[in-house]
């Protein structure tokens, strides 16, 4: 399918992705060509065929519901872009 | 001149030939002398490396060694977390990230008493397939410094290849161990998924991610991955599978008897290159000369791996990738007014083009409207897939291909297509969406004088069987711990 700049703008604001005017022209070139390339999946008979999410089977590993030490508050925001008293401090959400 | 394998310095410390102190001296000295040329490494442990040789000396001095590998140098690739040590993913959004734990794979290398001397170069958060996406710069291969190492563990396969360390670690989701080790001519293994805990590893694709070794040998390939494998309480996804002493076992591999699956799907494909399709005839021969029997077969929906490979790739990196927001840690845009111009921000600046490319295209399989027509769609493939495999390991107890279509491509050649970039991986891709086992071994050169490895592959949990094979192989071949002639001279 074609991937056009509209679409590439789209999926930027879902992806919180700024992007320039050029690098949605560009991508959209890139995209398309790559999606033109994954249509050959449409060809592949997949009917009755169970979808696979994990390549080998997994099941619930249990542990003892205990209390461990976890990460000091101090060690938690270290590497924080801006912090206030305790917290991660960001931009206006509201 | 031969590189010198983990095992064979193993052997030097166990006789008091030689100190894990002189070792790791020689290895920062090479680091220091070859790094203007080879950029295997975004940090370089210097001072942690000595402190920790040190340590290995006294042990080694009061009768309490923790493993065979005490004290033997190793790097790691730069997207397992080591706490205190930046741990970047070649990318600007970590460039400053300081974990506060380690990954699994690393503190068990620790706990066995190994020396981590530094962090190596990747492809932007493992993303490509030459070690050129990466904030760092690119790397350089040792054979020839104007090519590409492969990708994405490149720093990896360079930092081993080049005589900087024994031993490494990659990880793999598409091919990301085995391509470099190709094309840098040593041993990469990429493990069953689940062998080696995720736990630390800064997770891609997460139903594909493997940690695995990158060595001068199979026996090397064998004594990693048995130090870093097992069932992890922090990885739920980790197996709860006993570890066999792969080393131990590797001799009484027979190869008498056994069958190789010849998939003409690996050996006929458009792209591949006649050197390496010669290779791959000779690898074969080989393998039969040993008494095994080569059994052709058809996966006719490896065709498909790719697509497969770049839509569940891409779906599960767009989740994954979504923690970059620059709110709790990392890069963030500076002067923005609101949240969302935050986050938006600093994804365009923190991110480099091919994130960028993947993550817009793993949302858009996954978004309303398409999730049915991509991504459902190639997870039914995927299942088609590794029935191919299922089906070839009924027929025999191996699969062979080549590992690369082609040697070692000049750097700059394939980055301003990012879908040519994306077929690198064609022979490597389908194992990771089958989830199991595969080795890349050193077996022949071009005509200039550039790696050629191979392929075996195995099924789940059978690393044993496919470490013996590749060892039995590996001494009749005679081609693994070839020295590259680039860096020969300035070897330590």
């Amino acid at each position: 399918m074609k991937i056009t700049p509209e679409l590439v703008e789209h999926v930027a604001l879902l992806s919180r992705l700024e992007l320039t005017e050029e690098q949605k022209a560009q991508f959209s070139r890139e995209l398309s060509k790559i999606f033109e390339y994954v249509e050959q999946l449409g060809e592949v008979d997949v009917s009755g065929v169970e979808p696979t999410a994990h390549p080998l089977p997994q099941k619930n590993k249990f542990r003892p519901d205990e209390v461990v030490p976890g990460l000091a508050n101090e060690t938690a925001l270290a590497n924080a872009p801006e912090t206030e008293d305790v917290y991660f401090k960001v931009p206006q959400v509201l | 001149m031969a590189l010198r394998s983990a095992h064979e310095l193993a052997g030097q410390l166990a006789k008091g030939a030689v100190t894990s102190e002189e070792l790791v001296r020689r290895s920062l000295a090479h680091i220091k002398a070859t790094e203007p040329r080879l950029n295997a490494f975004v940090t370089v442990m210097e001072e942690q490396a000595l402190a920790a040789a040190r340590e290995s000396d006294k042990r080694r001095a009061a009768g309490q060694t923790l493993s065979p590998l005490d004290g033997i140098p190793v790097a790691i690739k730069d997207n397992m977390n080591t706490e205190g040590v930046r741990t970047t993913c070649s990318s600007r959004m970590l460039e400053q990230f300081v974990p506060p734990f380690s990954s699994t794979a690393v503190r068990k290398l620790q706990d066995a008493g190994l020396v981590v001397v530094g962090k190596t170069n990747l492809d932007e958060f493992a993303m490509g397939s030459s070690t050129e996406n990466s904030a760092f710069g690119r790397s350089a291969n040792p054979w020839d410094t104007d090519r590409v190492p492969g990708g994405s563990s490149g720093g990896s396969a360079v930092a081993v290849a080049g005589g900087q360390v024994p031993l490494a670690l990659g990880s793999d989701t598409g091919g990301s161990i085995r391509q470099p080790a190709s094309l840098c001519g040593i041993v990469g293994l990429k493990p069953t998924y689940g062998r080696v805990s995720r736990y630390g590893l800064v997770a891609f694709a997460s139903s594909l991610d493997q940690i695995g070794p990158m060595t001068v040998d199979v026996e090397d390939a064998a004594l990693l991955l048995g130090t870093v494998a097992g069932h992890d309480p922090l990885d739920s996804t980790s197996a709860d599978v006993p570890v066999p002493d792969y080393a131990a076992s590797l001799r009484s591999f027979d190869w008498k008897g056994r069958r190789v699956a010849r998939p003409k799907e690996f050996f006929t494909g458009e792209g591949l290159d006649p050197e390496v399709a010669r290779c791959a005839d000779a690898f074969l021969e080989k393998l039969a000369s040993l008494g095994a029997e080569i059994v052709d077969v058809s996966m006719p929906h490896l065709k498909y791996s790719i697509s497969t490979f770049y839509i569940v790739a891409t779906a599960e990196a767009s989740s994954n990738l979504a923690r970059y927001d620059g709110a709790q840690y990392g890069f963030r845009a500076a002067g923005t007014k609101n949240i969302i111009e935050m986050f938006s921000r600093t994804r365009a600046q923190g991110f480099g083009p091919e994130i960028k490319r993947r993550v817009m295209m793993g949302t858009h399989v996954l978004s309303a409207g398409y999730y049915d027509a991509y991504y459902n769609k190639a997870q039914k493939v995927r299942t088609l897939i590794k029935r191919d495999y299922d089906r070839a390991l009924e027929k025999a107890d191996l699969v062979a291909a080549p590992t690369s279509p082609f040697p070692a491509f000049l750097a700059g050649s394939r980055m301003d297509d990012p879908l040519a970039m994306y077929l690198c991986d064609v022979f490597t891709i389908s194992l990771n969406l089958a989830g199991y086992c595969g080795l890349s071994l050193p077996s022949g050169f071009t005509e200039g004088g550039l790696p050629i490895g191979m392929q075996l592959m195995a099924g789940a949990f059978e690393e044993e069987k496919l470490l013996g094979a590749a060892w039995q192989l590996e001494q009749a071949l005679g081609v693994a711990g070839s020295r590259a002639p680039e860096i020969a001279g300035a070897s330590a």
